[in-house]
């Protein structure tokens, strides 16, 4: 399509709107309507369902959507991503098959990457593709599968050939998830929440015509999956706010978020809620505590620098500026945010410390800031990979001493899953 | 709030890193830390007349170039980067910015243009012996004598208290106000007395006041308000050079483990050296962002500029004396000779952990003006 202005583009977008929107409708109705126009995804192709727009003008068009309280799109979950990864790598075919789905939100995704034997090593996968009679014939495990229970597809990282170096010998897929051999199961976490599932399968079946990578690229290809997830920061979870006001469509798209967001409502707690402190003191009565206003205002300045620290990348990157080491510790700052909070919290809580739910006060808050903490020196990358990240990349340290990558993958200890 | 430097204010700082490069080596921050004044006059004469930084903050009325603090703390960065030996931060910051607040037009005019020419070398003595920076614990008082002012009573902890030609005092007038006097005169009832400094690279000394001449510096009654802006720039300033000198050794430890071989490799290879070293990166990095910030505030006038003085202080204060123990440790044995230069810094970050408050005190000074 022709370059098109941003006052173009609003021109447009309005009139579309104009035309179509109606709060009468059902959300999948609508969403199909919007889905032929080309507004649904305008950084897609034009022939497949997009207008093939900058990346950039998606938030112009977004903003004229919230002009007139429009639900766009579907982008809750893993959907995103795949959409991303097909665009990049995928056949016409699973263009055809899959963007519509994707984008219209009547089809839910979810990514086996993970395995309980490797975690951190993620290139360690060893969950077995094997070609047999035309057909792959997939063994093994997944683990913290975010929205597997109710996914219709799975983006699956397989080993096809275990000869080749670790690297060389995964190959990527995908997999249909409603179908005998592929069961899901809740993993239950410290806190109580299950957010995530443990997927076991056992001979289930893909078509070769569901092969994403050449044999042994499939590394490449989740890379691609994996710095969209890493651009959205947290992209795979982010939602759309709820939108307050009548009509069919809205009680349809309130729905969505409710039931998309519920194994993650204790996701703000595993920062640690530093800016819960203060209350919390005051509400026990202990702000004038003087050990316990010194923990307080170590969090504070700690979480305010952490703060500061990322207001400084963003502005080195708005400027175009090269990433400085500012931009690299955030995730490691948050871990100890959140362990200094969790410490305070304690501190303030005294022995109500050892209640929970509602003996615990903000009915439970507390206590699940107590219990969900230790989630995010782990999560998107432990401390220690951080850590390896920062002093290799940006301090230019030497870079560990490697014995997995020169041998063929069956020759390479790894862990025995039972 | 800022949160990048400008193009101009990154090319100031690069003059000031190439000056103190070439004119404060560590070889020559011994030499001087060895003398009695602390500093040496040409270099002084160069970084004032020169570069013009004893005038940066100063009002161009009065002979400055009126920038603000965050030109002041970028200047006070480098300098506790190259631990530059120089009546800077004491002529410049203290006792420039006590005056610029406190002072009357006609004070100003007679008392900054020597501060920004740097002829004049000028100091701020508020702390008594074994008590702290707060207006609330000065106890010296001061008595009316026609115009001007008798002062009695002991400063400590005084920065190049020796050296200083205009002694900025704060004392208690008879109506129990804080009051900011200049004393000029230094001949006259004034006693001063050369303190063993534990960081050599900063001079401290004791002055014992008895009936000595003072002038008040404005009104009878905005002593306090004047000087709780200077201290905070103060703070602020202080945050940024601790910053700089935390950078500095942080750096100076990542050569060396990467340049030291045990066991058949670089100890930078070991994991546990690069996480220290990674740790040390988010340390330096947090208290930078707490200093660069509360200058940006305070040059904002936002109302929390108070707390994030305290803040900076107190993140630079933990971060500063974190990164010298890790320094010195990263470099063994050698780490705690004296010959080697991480015992420099060391002693400066330890003495800047009280110097103006400890981390302690900032705390609860930022929980008691915090708002958020």
């Amino acid at each position: 399509m022709t370059e098109m202005t941003e006052a173009q583009v609003r021109d447009e977008v309005r009139a579309f709107l104009k035309e179509n929107w109606s709060t009468d409708r059902s959300l999948i109705e609508w969403r199909n309507i919007l889905v032929d126009s080309g507004w649904g995804a305008p950084h897609y192709p034009v022939e497949w369902w997009g207008k093939g727009l900058p990346a950039a003008m998606s938030l112009v068009v977004d903003e004229v959507f919230r002009e007139f309280d429009a639900v766009g799109a579907a982008k809750a979950g893993i959907r995103t991503l795949a959409g991303a990864t097909i665009l990049v790598h995928g056949s016409d075919l699973h263009k055809k098959k899959y963007l519509r789905g994707i984008l219209t939100g009547e089809e839910t995704w979810c990514q086996l990457f993970s395995e309980p034997g490797s975690g951190s090593d993620l290139a360690g996968a060893a969950t077995r593709a094997d070609f047999k009679d035309g057909k792959w014939i997939i063994n093994g495990q997944k683990v913290w599968t975010t929205s597997a229970h109710h996914a219709h597809f799975g983006l699956l990282l397989a080993r096809t050939d275990w000869d080749a170096v670790k690297h060389k010998g995964l190959t990527y897929f995908i997999i249909d998830m409603h179908q005998p051999g592929v069961d899901v199961n809740q993993l239950k976490q410290m806190n109580g929440h299950a957010s995530f599932n443990q997927v076991f399968i056992t001979d289930a079946v893909v078509e070769e015509d569901m092969r994403v990578s050449e044999l042994g690229e499939g590394w490449k290809v989740a890379t691609t999956t994996l710095m969209y997830e890493r651009r959205g920061a947290d992209g795979a979870r982010r939602y759309d706010a709820k939108i307050h006001k009548p009509g069919k469509i809205y009680e349809d798209y309130n729905e969505e978020i409710d039931h998309m967001l519920a194994p993650y409502v204790w996701y703000p707690q595993r920062t640690g809620r530093s800016d819960l402190l203060v209350e919390h003191a005051k509400a026990m009565g202990k702000f004038d505590d003087p050990l316990i206003r010194q923990n307080v205002a170590k969090v504070l300045t700690m979480a305010k620098a952490a703060e500061w620290t990322a207001r400084r990348a963003r502005a080195a990157q708005e400027q175009g500026k090269p990433q400085g080491p500012e931009g690299s510790i955030g995730k490691l700052a948050a871990s100890h945010v959140a362990r200094a909070a969790n410490q305070a919290h304690t501190l303030i809580a005294g022995p109500d410390a050892m209640l929970t739910g509602s003996d615990s006060w903000m009915d439970g808050t507390i206590a699940e800031i107590l219990v969900s903490t230790p989630a995010i020196s782990i999560a998107g990358g432990t401390d220690e990979i951080q850590r390896n990240i920062i002093s290799e990349r940006i301090l230019k340290m030497p870079k560990e001493p490697r014995t997995d990558t020169d041998r063929p993958f069956r020759e390479v200890p790894r862990n025995q899953v039972t | 709030m800022q949160f990048s430097f400008t193009e101009e204010q990154t090319e100031f700082r690069s003059i000031i890193r190439r000056f103190l490069e070439a004119k404060s080596p560590t070889t020559e921050v011994r030499k001087l830390m060895e003398t009695d004044t602390g500093y040496d006059p040409a270099m002084w004469k160069a970084l004032s007349e020169d570069l013009g930084l004893t005038a940066l903050h100063i009002p161009e009325e009065y002979g400055g170039a009126g920038f603000g603090v965050t030109e002041l703390a970028i200047a006070c960065e480098e300098m506790g980067r190259a631990l530059a030996c120089a009546p800077y931060f004491a002529s410049a910051v203290m006792a420039g910015t006590a005056i610029t607040h406190a002072g009357s037009d006609e004070q100003k005019a007679d008392l900054l243009p020597g501060i920004a020419s740097g002829e004049t070398i000028a100091t701020l003595a508020v702390a008594e012996p074994g008590k702290g920076w707060d207006a609330g614990s000065v106890t010296m008082a001061a008595s009316k004598a026609g115009s001007v002012y008798r002062l009695t009573g002991t400063k400590s902890y005084v920065l190049d208290g020796m050296t200083a030609s205009l002694v900025v005092v704060a004392a208690r007038l008879p109506n129990g106000h804080l009051g900011l006097f200049a004393v000029q005169d230094l001949s006259d009832g004034v006693k001063r007395t050369p303190l063993k400094s534990m960081d050599p690279t900063r001079k401290l000394a004791k002055i014992e006041f008895n009936e000595a001449m003072g002038m008040l510096l404005g009104s009878e009654t905005g002593g306090e308000a004047a000087y709780a802006k200077t201290f905070d720039t103060c703070l602020i300033c202080l945050a940024n050079e601790m910053a700089g000198g935390a950078e500095r050794l942080r750096e100076d430890a990542l050569e060396y483990v990467n340049m030291r071989v045990q066991f058949g490799r670089t100890i930078g290879s070991f994991q546990v050296t690069k996480h220290k070293a990674a740790d040390m990166l988010l340390d330096v990095e947090l208290a930078k962002s707490a200093a660069y910030s509360a200058a940006s505030a305070m040059d904002d006038g936002d109302a929390e500029a108070t707390a994030y003085a305290s803040m900076a202080k107190a993140n630079a204060s933990d971060a500063y004396i974190q990164t010298a123990i890790h320094a010195v440790q990263m470099h063994g044995g050698i780490g705690f000779t004296f010959d080697n230069d991480t015992q420099l810094w060391f002693k400066r970050a330890k003495a800047s952990e009280a110097f103006l408050g400890d981390a302690t005190w900032h705390r609860e000074r930022m929980m008691q003006n915090w708002s958020a």
